[in-house]
């Protein structure tokens, strides 16, 4: 097994490195067909009192002069040694503000899969066991909406339900405007809506996934089999059909980083979550782009990265992959 | 016809109605403030009430959904164009092309959609056009991976053999044997992407990085509504939002059962 992880795995990085650069390349030539002047972005209102010569040297400085092709080996070096850049917009090194920030983003999203999982399957499988009950046309009803509502609508819905009227929970950040220090209840009780939206918004495709893959797998012979041998129906669906149906889906919540990167975006803004995907928005409204290049970069290593773990998830998971290898 | 087609299919013409007549018949001042009538709960006089600065919300909701249908269709339009010709060079070209190109698609695919987009209109000043390039731009894969395994199955066919024994040349097969049989597959695609690309847009736009804040457009009047959605004004954010899911909705409606009826094996499935 650990042979066949480590050929996928090997075979998989081969792919993933000129991907990666790629992707530098693709972005750092967006930048310099942008029109955005980035010494002028940085002097802002001074651009106009500022003297051409100190404009000349503070390009000389950023090694804006030098051929196109010099200054993306430049900023590609940097960033192999680890050193992203300054945000323009923050002030601060890019190392420095994805570190304050991604703690928070992996929290929230963390709770926010854990949550949407555990949801996803109760519910799914209450569907499909009660198919075409009206419970099931309620679940799965909600599921389609859901995936046609767009998600920062959901966190506003959300916002005004428990926020504005019935005041149960604050509307959004990481504590409250008052408290001078972390704590963690407070933490906590600002969690919990973008939590929920995050896992609500992202739980849909799941949803119906186990419900359609649980309506086939309990039609297998294998199940009548349960069924036969008089198992009680809590067993035969919980350790004999879900966990049959559930094989490819492993694979697919891999394939659904993206997503979830693009939803921590979107709710992360709304509730004015101080994690990493907001940080991409803010940058971008300033045209910060060593902050937006380093976060967009990130996501494409987290896109990487789901895609190799679903793949040896899939190599641990299923048996036959594991013995008669990756195709 | 299952009653939910039949109501899909009724909200589609209805709001295409509302979007085609309503701005022949009432204008729209989109700069008229009356600030008298702002922040009004929905009432008979405005059924949808008024924004912070008084304008109707029901009136801006359908010049919104112009805005955002115009933009859906036009992005839509740009990546599945996009999308065929690079699946159809994948497919019939094979080979060293077909490798390249389906290795840029996964490069493309690599990147959240929504980061690259956000990406692109930071780069390029927000506006429509950044807007449709964005989309364009991330969403063309998609066409290309379904266009790209058509013609690979369709190659297989009898008739492109015989076509190419007959002496048609590659584009002659291209263009009278293959794209035909796409066509279908290509408006099915472009369809589905019009609901995708209108939920592009509006992200954008109501992150602050799409259209310009003063134009009615579905994100812009969400990303308002937002500001005084504490002071508990909900409709001005929730009405938008419903002519955001509610075409989505009828489209995807509309398409599973035309997939259902494609596929009678799974006609018995997937019953909603």
């Amino acid at each position: 097994m650990t042979r066949a992880l480590a050929r996928m795995a090997l075979w998989r990085l081969v792919f993933a490195v000129p991907l990666v650069f790629a992707v530098t390349l693709g972005m750092f030539a967006l930048a310099k067909a942008s029109p955005f002047d980035p010494v002028r972005q940085y002097l802002g209102d001074r651009a106009v009192v500022t003297s051409p010569e100190v404009v000349a040297r503070i390009r000389e400085n950023w090694g804006l002069d030098r051929p196109v092709a010099e200054q993306y080996l430049t900023w590609l070096g940097n960033l192999l040694r680890g050193d992203l850049g300054d945000s323009r917009s923050m002030h601060r090194p890019v190392a420095e503000v994805i570190g304050e920030r991604i703690g928070w983003t992996l929290l929230a999203v963390g709770c926010a899969l854990v949550l949407m999982l555990v949801v996803s399957l109760a519910v799914g499988a209450l569907a499909a066991w009660r198919r075409d009950s009206w419970l099931d046309r309620l679940i799965s009803g909600t599921a389609y909406a859901n995936e046609a509502a767009p998600v920062f609508w959901v966190a506003l819905i959300v916002i005004w339900v428990f926020a504005v009227q019935l005041r149960w929970l604050p509307p959004g950040g990481l504590t409250d405007p008052a408290a001078t220090t972390l704590e963690a209840g407070d933490v906590l009780r600002h969690l919990i809506l973008p939590v929920t939206v995050l896992a609500f918004s992202q739980s849909s495709w799941l949803l119906l996934f186990v419900r359609e893959s649980l309506i086939a797998t309990l039609r297998e012979d294998f199940v009548l089999g349960a069924r036969a041998r008089g198992l009680r129906e809590r067993t035969v669906i919980g350790r004999h059909a879900l966990r049959s149906a559930l094989l490819p889906f492993i694979t697919l919540l891999g394939a659904r980083i993206p997503e979830l990167v693009t939803g921590a975006i979107l709710v992360e803004s709304v509730f004015s979550w101080p994690g990493v995907a907001s940080a991409s928005v803010q940058a971008a409204l300033a045209a910060d782009f060593p902050l937006l290049a380093a976060l967009t970069l990130l996501a494409t290593l987290a896109v990487v990265v789901g895609n190799l773990l679903a793949d040896g998830a899939y190599v641990i998971a299923d048996p036959r992959v594991r013995v008669l290898g990756v195709s | 016809m299952r009653t939910s087609v039949r109501i899909a299919a009724g909200v589609l013409v209805a709001l295409a109605l509302a979007v085609l007549l309503v701005p022949a018949i009432v204008q729209l001042d989109q700069q008229l403030v009356d600030l008298r009538s702002a922040n009004q709960a929905p009432s008979f006089a405005h059924p949808f009430g008024t924004d912070e600065v008084g304008r109707d919300v029901l009136l801006r909701v359908v010049y919104g959904l112009r805005v955002s249908l115009l933009i859906g269709l036009v992005a839509a339009l740009v990546s599945v164009t996009v999308g065929t010709v690079a699946g159809l060079t994948a497919g019939a070209l094979g080979g060293a092309a077909d490798r390249v190109i389906m290795r840029v698609v996964d490069g493309f695919n690599s990147v959240p959609h929504l980061l690259f987009g956000i990406f692109i209109v930071a780069l390029f000043s927000p506006s429509a056009t950044a807007v449709v390039a964005s989309v364009g731009l991330t969403h063309w894969t998609t066409a290309a991976r379904i266009v790209r395994s058509e013609v690979l199955t369709l190659r297989a066919r009898p008739f492109v053999d015989a076509a190419i024994s007959g002496g048609s040349g590659r584009l002659r097969v291209v263009r009278r044997h293959l794209l035909p049989h796409l066509l279908p597959h290509i408006a099915l695609a472009s369809v589905l992407m019009v609901p995708h690309a209108i939920w592009h847009e509006t992200a954008l736009s109501f992150l602050g990085l799409g259209l310009p804040p003063h134009l009615a457009s579905l994100g812009n009047m969400i990303n308002d509504g937002a500001r005084s959605l504490l002071a508990g004004n909900w409709w001005a954010s929730l009405f938008p939002g419903l002519f955001i899911l509610l075409p989505t909705l009828a489209v995807s409606v509309l398409v599973q059962h035309w997939r259902d009826r494609a596929n009678p094996r799974r006609r018995s499935e997937l019953q909603l």
